[in-house]
């Protein structure tokens, strides 16, 4: 190997089995803020962030997806092969891969630090969750263990500041760039593995650490968790309370915000003359963008919720109780994370299937992704839920608006099983799906993971409000303000406007469903996020209130102005439409195809369809409408 | 492909038939007509930690035989039937 100066910064990789801490690291390493959460799979992509070591060097980190082998079974595992060896885009190889290793399961991660060494690149060992294997009187002698492997070895603690001081210092004084040239990714036989494997049990008895976990208090807990008949209840239980909890504890705060946004609206109109201005902030930023603000508390009690089961370690238990589910429709069995992750936004959902070693599973996987319901559909449903759906209480404290959400997403779920079903029909006689999924021991959530997972939840929505959000609706005020009434005009001025005659026409081909011309305005901006649709109405509705009233709450006027058919319509159109381009083209990124995505959007818009139409009929049936 | 589990042996199975709870051995990772395992999930298995010699046990399984839950040195999985079909196991006689 040349080994001539390059000027360049250096480059650091951390590579490891899966779920071993590495983004951990690396986000107290670079001060990044990747998501971490305890299963498999987290990381999918390369992420990049810089190291500064005390001594002011600056280096190039990358964290890098969690692989089992150094094979590339995976589209995710195939990024990491390539990037250590230099064969990913144009980037040079790495100049120092720091192998995380999980201290209470050398057995398993060592293998891969003996097979990482093959590959000849300078490589650092760092024990993480060393202070968990102390726990159980597993104290590792990091000289030895280095003598050993012949690599430097540090302990690290990936949740504690403190706990990566010897890895900074090693990576200050052992990262030197060197001209580096790609090396070939070679395959690795059985026969090696048994070897690898061999040489480090032996390794093992010889440094003293030849114990395993006992996993005692992860194994109590599973014995109730896995159990074939409380597992499912429990699992049931668990997603029921979320449900119910985003409605009947965001309630008090959402109404407070709801009520600000209303008063702030009544301020506004009190102190601006009657001028353009005017009805720009108050129907469109504060009725329109304020509207979807209404949510945030909801949004932040489903994350608060969706974080604790990652962190805890719980969600490959879920994926393991309801395995039979997702086989008997001919999912992989790895597809239920993609899946979960769907009910925060179709996008990562779709990006995390790269762990799904079949392409064809794969594929299945990202066509039903977006029936999941993500955060964005939440304030569509919360606000016709409240509006027309009573506040009534049941037995055990069950209400019937959390009922009603817990109903739309199981609709959501439903309907994608029975679509994966009719796939798997359509799929040639083609092999059996995998699952092979790790069962993590359970760790306590950190308090520090749940908020900074919060707080980005809460980012990413304020940055949509504050920038999509309120664009598409100052966008739409204008459309819906211009050309204004002609003077002795007999109708609310929006008909007149550019918006009033889109939604008008489009008015024919939705009034099959229920939905009326200002439903068909809001459905054209939440293409662009679903959210805005919500936002929509609030906008078109208060242009078309007559008279001087002030602009009030979006759910009274709603109650007032639809029928309950075309609200059950609304809500069913919106678990299936595909409306959100975004999706749509992270779809066609991934298979790098067309036809999927477009395949998506059809199959998706006829489901809507049909499904607003047939419950519009039946609804109308029962109200006698 | 060889290392075919011996039927009639009273210690040697499949890890699919393995009552829970009894810690076994790992004789030999192997496709068969039964299983139909590509020589990928066959390497896969062995890239989890499913080689010759690791002691494994059968944690949980769910009503209807799949999936399993099985602790394979010290690590967790889940397996379906088809996968746990490709390890063949062996019950040190006591």
């Amino acid at each position: 190997m040349i080994t001539t100066a390059v000027s360049r910064l250096p480059i650091v990789a951390l590579v490891g089995n899966p779920n071993c801490g590495k983004t951990a690291l690396f986000n107290l390493l670079t001060g990044s803020k990747q998501k971490v959460a305890n299963y498999a799979g987290v990381t999918v992509e390369r992420k990049e962030g810089t190291f500064f070591a005390p001594n002011g060097d600056r280096m190039r980190m990358f964290d890098l997806p969690g692989a089992y082998g150094l094979e590339a079974e995976t589209p995710d595992e195939r990024v990491t092969i390539d990037v250590i060896t230099g064969n990913y885009a144009l980037e040079d190889r790495p100049d120092l891969i720091v192998c995380v290793v999980d201290t209470t399961n050398l057995r398993q991660h060592l293998r891969l630090a003996v097979g990482l060494k093959r590959f000849g690149v300078p490589m650092v060992l760092a024990l993480n969750m060393s202070d968990l294997a102390e726990q159980y009187g597993l104290v590792i002698d990091t000289k030895l263990l280095s003598q050993e492997l012949g690599i430097p070895v540090v302990k690290t603690i990936a949740i504690q500041k403190s706990g990566i001081a010897e890895l900074v210092q090693v990576l200050q004084d052992s990262v030197h760039t060197t001209a580096q040239t790609r090396v070939e990714r070679g395959t690795v036989t059985p026969q090696q593995l048994q070897q690898d494997h061999e040489q480090v049990n032996q390794l093992l008895i010889r440094i003293g650490a030849d114990r395993l976990n006992p996993l005692k208090a992860s194994d109590r807990i599973d014995s109730v968790v896995l159990h074939p008949v409380a597992g499912p209840i429990l699992l049931l239980l668990c997603l029921f309370l979320i449900f119910q909890a985003v409605f009947s504890w965001a309630k008090p705060v959402s109404d407070l915000i709801n009520f600000s946004m209303t008063s702030l609206g009544a301020w506004v109109e009190q102190l601006l003359p009657e001028s353009a201005l005017r009805s720009l902030l108050v129907n469109g930023v504060i009725a329109g963008a304020g509207s979807v603000l209404v949510f945030l508390p909801q949004i932040i009690i489903l994350f608060f919720f969706i974080l604790i089961l990652e962190e805890s370690g719980y969600l490959p238990r879920a994926a393991f109780l309801l395995d039979r589910i997702m086989g008997g429709v001919g999912l992989s069995g790895k597809a239920f994370i993609p899946l979960l992750s769907s009910f925060a936004c179709a996008i990562p959902g779709i990006m995390a299937t790269r762990t799904i070693q079949d392409s064809r599973d794969r594929l299945t996987t990202i066509m039903i992704a977006p029936l999941m319901t993500c955060s964005a559909r939440l304030p569509v449903y919360g606000v016709i839920i409240a509006a027309f759906i009573p506040h009534r209480t049941f037995w055990f404290g069950i209400n019937l608006q959390g009922l009603v959400l817990f109903g739309l997403y199981c609709g959501g779920i439903i309907s994608a099983l029975i679509v994966a079903y009719v796939l798997k029909l359509s799929k040639s006689k083609h092999g059996i799906q995998t699952l092979m999924m790790e069962l993590p021991a359970y760790h306590t959530p950190a308090l520090r993971n749940i908020v900074i997972g919060l707080w980005q939840r809460v980012h990413i929505f304020l940055t949509r409000v504050g920038t999509i959000i309120l664009a598409l609706m100052v966008l739409l005020w204008f459309l819906s303000s211009y050309p204004t009434a002609p003077v002795n005009a007999t109708h609310p001025a929006i008909e007149y406007s550019f918006a009033g005659h889109i939604g008008k026409a489009l008015a024919t081909l939705f009034a099959p469903i229920g939905f009326n011309w200002q439903i068909c305005i809001a459905l054209i901006p939440g293409l662009a996020a679903r959210e805005v649709a919500v936002g929509a109405l609030g906008t078109v509705y208060a242009l078309s209130e007559t008279g001087t009233e002030a602009a009030t709450a979006l759910q009274p006027l709603l109650a007032q102005s639809w029928s309950l058919p075309t609200a059950i319509s609304f809500l069913i159109w919106y678990v299936f439409a595909p409306q959100c381009l975004s999706t749509l083209a992270t779809v066609k990124r991934e298979t790098n195809s067309w036809r999927y995505p477009l395949l998506m959007a059809g199959y998706m818009f006829a489901l809507a369809y049909v499904g607003a139409f047939v419950a519009y009929r039946i609804t109308g049936y029962f109200v006698g409408a | 492909m060889n290392n075919e589990p011996i039927p009639c042996s009273p210690t040697i199975s499949l890890l699919s038939d393995l009552p829970p709870g009894i810690t076994a051995r790992v004789t030999a990772i192997s496709s068969s007509a039964k299983n139909k395992a590509t020589p990928q999930l066959l390497r896969r298995l062995s890239e989890l930690g499913f080689l010759r010699g690791e002691a494994v046990r059968v944690l949980r399984r769910i009503a209807g035989g799949e999936p399993i839950a099985v602790r394979i040195g010290g690590s967790t999985f889940a397996l379906r039937r088809h996968e746990a079909e490709c390890i063949s196991v062996e019950i040190p006689q006591p």
